[in-house]
C-alpha cells in the first residue's frame, strides 16, 4: 500500500540497522518522545533490532497516559449527570479514574458516545439542542487544532449546549522538566512529528543548545524511527547537538501557522499536572478568557477531587526514562492493560501496556 | 447448489394494517399465529408446527452450537443480522467437521420494528440456509417493548452430522503444523464499525460473511485430515490463535506479511489505529494441518477465496504463546485485544 509499505520494507530497515551499527562507537540512551513512536518501536520489535548499545527508553508523549485522575474524576461525574452527552475519543473511554471508567459510566446509563473529530461532537451540540454536550478535549500540540476549531465553530453558531473539558498537554516544558533532572540519563531525542507539523521545530532550538542534547524531528513508521535513530546517534557521536528534521514530508520549520492562530485565540498557556509526573509549569492549555463560557469545568460545578496514586507504581520514573517498565514491582502483577494502576499501562500507547502486549520479557 | 430467492417476494404481511411489530405479535394470540402463519412459514417452508421438530438423524454422532446475534445496524455493507445469524451458526457447526443439517431460529423482537424490515432479514435467513442446505425446522417469537431492544435479536441452534471419525480440536495441533487462514481478514467488522459510526472510506469494504461449511467439507470430503479448525470471529486472528495455543500447549509462530489483509481494510485500520488481527470476521477460518497436507488444503481453500494463504507454523517453544515476526524482520508477542475496540486519538 502507498505510502506505508515503503516505510516498512525489510531490506531499507536492514540497511538502517547496518548503517546505525557502523556508527555506533559507545553506549548511547535515546528517548522517543510521542507513545505513537513506542507503540511502533514494540509493534515491530525494533528495540531488539538496532544495537545492544542503544538504549532507547519511552517518553511521556501519551495523552492518554498523562491525563491527571482528577480530570478524569470530572469527566465521569460529567458523563453520569441526566441531560448531558458526553463526547471522547475512543481511547478515553478505558481510562480508569477513581474506581471506574467512562465505559462503565455508559453501562450504567449516561450517554457517552465515541467520536472520531471533535467537530462531530458540535454537530452532535446542534441536533440536540436541549441536551449539554460536552467534549473531552485531550492531547498534546497535535489534536489542539481540531478542538480549538470546535470551539471556535460552537461560538460563531452561537452554541449555548456544547462545552469542552479542556486537558491539553504540551511537549517542550515536559522535555525542559526531564533535562533540568540531574538524574537525567537521556542524551537525545525523537521528538514527535505530528506535534512539530502543527507547531514547527522552532521551539526545540534553545533546548537543544541549553541542555547540549541533538533533537530529531521523528515520524511514526518502522524506517522513520530507524532513520531518526541514526541521525541522532550520528549528532552524539560528531558532538553535535542541534535540532533536525527526519519527518520532512510532514513537518516544516515554522509547522503550521494558520493552526498556531487559531490556537493563541482560542488556549491559553497554565501550569498543567500530568499524571504520573506531577505539576510542570506552562505545559498545558486551557481555554482562552474569550472562550472561558465554553468550558466545562466552568459549566458545571465539579468539586475539585483528589487521588492517591499507587505507592509502588513507578511510572514518573518510566516517563522520564530512568526505568523500564519491566523494573516496576508492579509491572504485569497488580498492574495491566485490563486493571491499570499506573498511567502508561493505560493506552496502547503507554510504555507499560506497550511492553505488556508486546514484549517477550513481559510475558 | 441452487440457491432460493425469495427476496422479489412482497412482505405477505399487509402493511396497511401491521406496517410495525406490535407487542401482540408476541402475545400467544391470534396476532402471533398471523405473524408465523403469514410470514415465517411461508418462508421457512421447513418448519414444523408443533412445539418440536421431530428430527431423523442418519448418523450417530451429530454437532450441536447456540449462538445469539446481536448487531447494529441491523443491515450492513456485504450482509445482514439474518445472514449472519445462518451463517454463524453454520461455520460453528463446520468448524466442528459437521455437514450442516437443521437450524432453529428464535427472535427478540422489539416493538416497533417496521414488517418490512422484518421481511428482509427473514429472506435472508431463508436465502442463506437455503445456500448450504440448512433446514430451518422450528423457531420461537418474543416482543420486547419498545426502548428494549436493537430492532430485533436472533438465536440460532444449529445441529450438524459427523461423518467421519476424525477428532478435530484443538488438543490435536501438532508440532510441526502448518497454520492456514482460509482467506482476507478484517473485512466484516471494519464495515460494521464503518456503516455504524458513518465513517466512509476509499473503495467501499463488504463484510466478509459467508458459509465455511462449503469449503471444510470440501477438505474433508478429500480426505484431509485438518488437527484443528476455527472460525475467526469476535477478537481476530489474534483471540483464536493465543485460545489454541493455549488449549494446545503449544507456540504458534506467524509471519505478518504473509497474513493476508485487503488494502481497503488495511487503510482503514490505519486510520482508526486498530490492527487488522483484532479485527471480526464472519467467513474466514484458520486451520491446523500436518505439513504434509498444508498443499492440498490450501489449494482447496483458494477455490473458495484466493487469498487463502499460510500464515505460520506450530513449534514447541514457550507454550501458549503467539509469536509474530514483524515486516520489517522484528519478533514479538501477538496479544489478545482487551475488549472493545476503541479508535486512538492520533
Amino acid at each position: 500500500m502507498k505510502y506505508l509499505d515503503e516505510y516498512r520494507d525489510p531490506k531499507a530497515a536492514q540497511s538502517y540497522i547496518a548503517a546505525i551499527e557502523e556508527l555506533t562507537t559507545r553506549p548511547w540512551t535515546i528517548m522517543e518522545i510521542c507513545g505513537g513512536q513506542t507503540h511502533a518501536i514494540v509493534r515491530y520489535g525494533l528495540q531488539d533490532m538496532i544495537p545492544s548499545e542503544i538504549t532507547l527508553v519511552h517518553g511521556p508523549g501519551c495523552p492518554v497516559c498523562v491525563t491527571p485522575i482528577e480530570k478524569i474524576n470530572k469527566a465521569l461525574k460529567i458523563a453520569a449527570l441526566p441531560n448531558v452527552i458526553f463526547c471522547s475519543f475512543g481511547d478515553m473511554l478505558r481510562v480508569p479514574g477513581s474506581g471506574k471508567d467512562l465505559l462503565s459510566v455508559r453501562a450504567e446509563g449516561g450517554d457517552v458516545r465515541t467520536v472520531y473529530s471533535p467537530l462531530d461532537a458540535v454537530k452532535v451540540a446542534q441536533e440536540n439542542p436541549d441536551k449539554e454536550i460536552v467534549f473531552f478535549a485531550v492531547g498534546f500540540e497535535t489534536t489542539a487544532p481540531g478542538n480549538a476549531m470546535a470551539v471556535y465553530q460552537a461560538k460563531e453558531m452561537g452554541l449555548k449546549n456544547f462545552s469542552l473539558l479542556v486537558s491539553h498537554v504540551l511537549v517542550p516544558p515536559a522535555m525542559e522538566s526531564m533535562l533540568s533532572n540531574p538524574e537525567c540519563k537521556v542524551q537525545g531525542f525523537l521528538a514527535a512529528g505530528h506535534v512539530c507539523t502543527v507547531m514547527g521545530m522552532e521551539a526545540y532550538h534553545p533546548i537543544a543548545a541549553k541542555y547540549n542534547v541533538p533533537i530529531v524531528v521523528t515520524g511514526f513508521e518502522p524506517l522513520d524511527i530507524l532513520q531518526g535513530i541514526y541521525m541522532c546517534i550520528r549528532q552524539l557521536e560528531e558532538g553535535r547537538y542541534e535540532v533536525e528534521n527526519q519527518y520532512a514530508r510532514a513537518v516544516e520549520e515554522h509547522g503550521n501557522t494558520p493552526a498556531q492562530e487559531l490556537i493563541d485565540q482560542v488556549f491559553q498557556i497554565i501550569p498543567r499536572q500530568w499524571r504520573g509526573i506531577g505539576e510542570i509549569p506552562d505545559s498545558g492549555w486551557c481555554l482562552s478568557e474569550e472562550y472561558k463560557e465554553l468550558d466545562a469545568e466552568k459549566r458545571f460545578d465539579m468539586e475539585e477531587n483528589s487521588h492517591k496514586e499507587c505507592m509502588e507504581c513507578i511510572s514518573g520514573e518510566i516517563m522520564q526514562g530512568l526505568k523500564k517498565p519491566s523494573q516496576c514491582s508492579q509491572f504485569g502483577k497488580g498492574c495491566t492493560p485490563d486493571h491499570p494502576t499506573g498511567a502508561p499501562m493505560v493506552s496502547t500507547e503507554g510504555a507499560c501496556s506497550a511492553y505488556f502486549r508486546y514484549r517477550k520479557d513481559a510475558a | 447448489m441452487t440457491k432460493p430467492d425469495v427476496s422479489n417476494i412482497a412482505c405477505p404481511i399487509p402493511f396497511a394494517e401491521y406496517p410495525t411489530v406490535m407487542m401482540a405479535h408476541g402475545s400467544g394470540g391470534r396476532m402471533m399465529q398471523r405473524l408465523i402463519d403469514d410470514m415465517f412459514t411461508v418462508a421457512f417452508t421447513d418448519v414444523q408446527p408443533n412445539d418440536s421438530a421431530t428430527l431423523s438423524i442418519p448418523q450417530d454422532k451429530i454437532a450441536m452450537t447456540t449462538d445469539s446475534f446481536v448487531v447494529r445496524p441491523l443491515f450492513f455493507p456485504g450482509g445482514d443480522i439474518g445472514t449472519l445469524a445462518v451463517n454463524g451458526t453454520v461455520n460453528d457447526l463446520a468448524m466442528a467437521g459437521a455437514r450442516p443439517k437443521y437450524l432453529s431460529v428464535s427472535f427478540i423482537l422489539e416493538e416497533g420494528l417496521s414488517m418490512e424490515t422484518l421481511w428482509q432479514v427473514v429472506c435472508s435467513m431463508k436465502n442463506a440456509a437455503g445456500a448450504v442446505d440448512i433446514k430451518i425446522v422450528t423457531g420461537d417469537t418474543k416482543v420486547v417493548e419498545r426502548g428494549h431492544g436493537d430492532g430485533l435479536y436472533i438465536n440460532t441452534t444449529g445441529i450438524g452430522i459427523i461423518e467421519h471419525e476424525h477428532v478435530i480440536a484443538p488438543e490435536q495441533v501438532r508440532i510441526g503444523d502448518a497454520v492456514i487462514l482460509s482467506g482476507d481478514i478484517g473485512r466484516h467488522g471494519m464495515a460494521v464499525m464503518s456503516s455504524r459510526e458513518g465513517l466512509s472510506f476509499e473503495g467501499d469494504i463488504k463484510s466478509d460473511c459467508t458459509p465455511l461449511s462449503l469449503c471444510v467439507l470440501d477438505i474433508l470430503d478429500a480426505g484431509l485430515k485438518p488437527h484443528c479448525l476455527r472460525d475467526v470471529t469476535r477478537g481476530g486472528v489474534a483471540a483464536v490463535l493465543g485460545e489454541i495455543a493455549g488449549a494446545s500447549k503449544t507456540q504458534i509462530e506467524i509471519k505478518e506479511s504473509a497474513v493476508p489483509v485487503k488494502d481497503t481494510v488495511r487503510g482503514a485500520c490505519e486510520i482508526l489505529g486498530l490492527d487488522p488481527l483484532h479485527i471480526a470476521n464472519e467467513g474466514c477460518f484458520v486451520a491446523f494441518v500436518a505439513a504434509g497436507e498444508q498443499d492440498e488444503v490450501l489449494h482447496i481453500m483458494h477455490g473458495h477465496n484466493p487469498l487463502a494463504a499460510v500464515i505460520g507454523t506450530v513449534s514447541d517453544g514457550k507454550s501458549g504463546i503467539v509469536t509474530i515476526e514483524t515486516p520489517i524482520g522484528g519478533q514479538r508477542i501477538l496479544d489478545v485485544p482487551a475488549g472493545e475496540l476503541l479508535p486512538r486519538i492520533c
